[in-house]
């Protein structure tokens, strides 16, 4: 488990080199939650809760045992329950916990122009610092997963940290410590991943669960937080886990083209008009009074 | 339609107007009367406002430039919109009062094609065609008007994000930037044609007369239509006089 101050990779809004980039190598940590073994007991919820300080948020009764409909600003981790029909018409429960999923290109960080309101530290964890955040909510829009929450009291955009605060410690997130049937892990990138291939594995050869695999989606690089699931092939039915996130390809155009490239373009008319004013000065009403010589 | 915008139109500038005045010197004419003149600087003053809060979140290079001005970060974002808003409804009240010597004509379309002589001041005076507003700063005010449309549908979810989907608002964020771009080109140019490149065009906007050589040089239909004089024979004597006063 790595230990110490946390590096930074990556500053929003940020020009020029990132200040201590790459000054020393970290393991990236990584996030196992094995959907299998998730009992829906919400210890985790509550460790979230008293961990990071915040009220205990009102809960909706909706006839499940859905504590609320989705994450909030104050309530950053949530397991998602779902009755989903199997083929032979019998039912299956799954139970998810939802919380930032710490992508390996996150669309929150590539959205933001508040310089260094989110940061993504060389271990993977993506955070945000609120002192920074301008409450503009591109992240909200970013995220694939639906996860940055808005207050609009403090005008803030708030979201799961992985505990930066106690990993820059060297503990373990609050949620992994409160699991109590080890579905919840937390290690490097790559000891997480070896371990939820294991689990699936196991899954389809002596459970029976054909489909079983691992949730790290590639079409954002991976993710610091990796799901095993009864089956893999169909992410939705754990509550809207989207089987291909993606940020939205406008991005790219918007951040890398339209903007830079843009706006370079859109000032050279004032060179233009400088230099018009240098070559063929004023356009005095005429006849000029004072008389005119053409050079 | 016409009818109801004129009549609330002249009926705002009858108010206003009770409240300022024009003095037009010998030798000048009226350009912009006192409405006129206060929709232009209320929708320069927001343009403004709008612009540096807008550039300051627009890009990295701009951001610890300008969000100090208004009070940091989170005020710069508060207020925008809010800029934005007073913009759009100035330059709403401006296209009222416009409308009519906005109107694109055929002599508008003969001024874009040479506009290369316009830029090298080929010929003394522009054509006689050329009345109240040349083919330029109507482009430039319907290119403003298109793009205040564009920034206020697309601003509208960047405003409020989780009331539309996650696609309009990142489609909202290109549309957004594109007419920022298009209204800074558009800006630069209208800046510099009406101080440094023209002399005698500030006071338009500002006193609200020109000069008559101004006007016959610059627009020579509108001079015509104020004054029911020729404009190039009036230029050629002007000419004379100027000549015989150097050589006398």
């Amino acid at each position: 488990m790595p230990s110490g101050t946390l590096q930074i990779r990556a500053i929003s809004g940020h020009t020029g080199p990132v200040p201590g980039a790459g000054v020393h190598r970290e393991e990236e940590v990584c996030k196992y939650i094995d959907t299998t073994t998730c009992i829906g007991c919400k210890a985790c919820e509550v460790a979230c809760v008293e961990w990071n300080d915040m009220p205990f948020a009102q809960t909706t009764f909706d006839n499940t045992y859905q504590t609320m409909p989705s994450t909030a600003w104050n309530y950053w981790n949530l397991i998602k329950f779902n009755e989903h029909p199997r083929d032979d018409g019998s039912l299956m429960w799954t139970m998810r916990k939802d919380q930032c999923m710490h992508c390996e290109d996150p669309g929150c960080l590539r959205a933001c122009p508040a310089e260094g309101a989110i940061v993504q530290y060389s271990n993977g964890i993506v955070d945000f610092n609120q002192e920074n955040c301008i409450g503009c909510q591109y992240c909200v829009t970013g995220c694939p997963f639906d996860i940055p929450k808005f207050n609009s009291t403090t005008k803030k955009v708030y979201k799961c940290t992985l505990c930066s605060d106690r990993v820059g410690q060297g503990l373990e997130p609050a949620c992994i410590k409160a699991c109590p049937t080890g579905c919840l892990k937390f290690g490097t990138k790559v000891d997480m991943l070896a371990l939820a291939e294991k689990r699936s594995e196991q899954l389809r050869e002596h459970s029976g669960f054909a489909n079983a695999g691992v949730y790290n989606p590639s079409s954002i690089s991976g993710t610091h937080v990796i799901y095993v699931l009864h089956d893999a092939t169909k992410p939705e039915m754990y509550g809207g886990l989207p089987s291909n996130p993606t940020i939205p390809t406008t991005f790219t155009f918007w951040k890398s083209f339209a903007k830079p490239v843009g706006l370079l373009m859109a000032l050279l008319a004032a060179p233009v008009a400088f230099f018009h004013y240098i070559a063929e000065g004023p356009k005095e009403a005429q006849p000029p009074s004072r008389g005119e010589r053409h050079e | 339609m016409t009818t109801a915008v004129d009549r609330f139109d002249d009926e705002a500038r009858r108010r206003v107007e009770a409240h300022g005045r024009t003095t037009v010197h010998e030798g000048e004419l009226l350009r912009h009367p006192v409405y006129t003149r206060l929709l232009h600087w209320s929708v320069a003053i927001f343009f403004l406002l709008a612009f540096f809060s807008g550039f300051a979140v627009y890009t990295p290079w701009l951001y610890r430039a300008f969000t100090p001005i208004f009070g940091g970060g989170p005020m710069t974002r508060l207020l925008h919109p809010w800029f934005s808003l007073g913009f759009v409804l100035f330059f709403a009240l401006q296209i009222l009062n416009w409308a009519n010597p906005m109107r694109w004509t055929r002599a508008d379309s003969r001024w874009m094609k040479r506009i290369k002589a316009y830029v090298a001041y080929e010929e003394a005076l522009e054509p006689d065609d050329v009345g109240f507003f040349n083919g330029g700063q109507k482009m430039y005010f319907w290119t403003i008007a298109v793009c205040a449309l564009i920034f206020f549908i697309s601003g509208l979810p960047m405003w409020f994000p989780r009331t539309f989907g996650r696609l309009v608002v990142a489609v909202s964020y290109v549309l957004h930037d594109i007419s920022a771009l298009l209204m800074l080109v558009g800006f630069i140019v209208h800046l510099y044609e009406s101080t440094a490149q023209q002399p005698g065009t500030f006071q338009a906007m500002t006193r609200g007369s020109v000069s008559k050589r101004w006007a016959w040089t610059h627009h020579p239909a509108w001079y015509r239509d104020a004054t029911g004089r020729d404009p190039r024979a009036d230029y050629e004597r002007a000419l004379a006089a100027e000549s015989d006063r150097r050589e006398g």
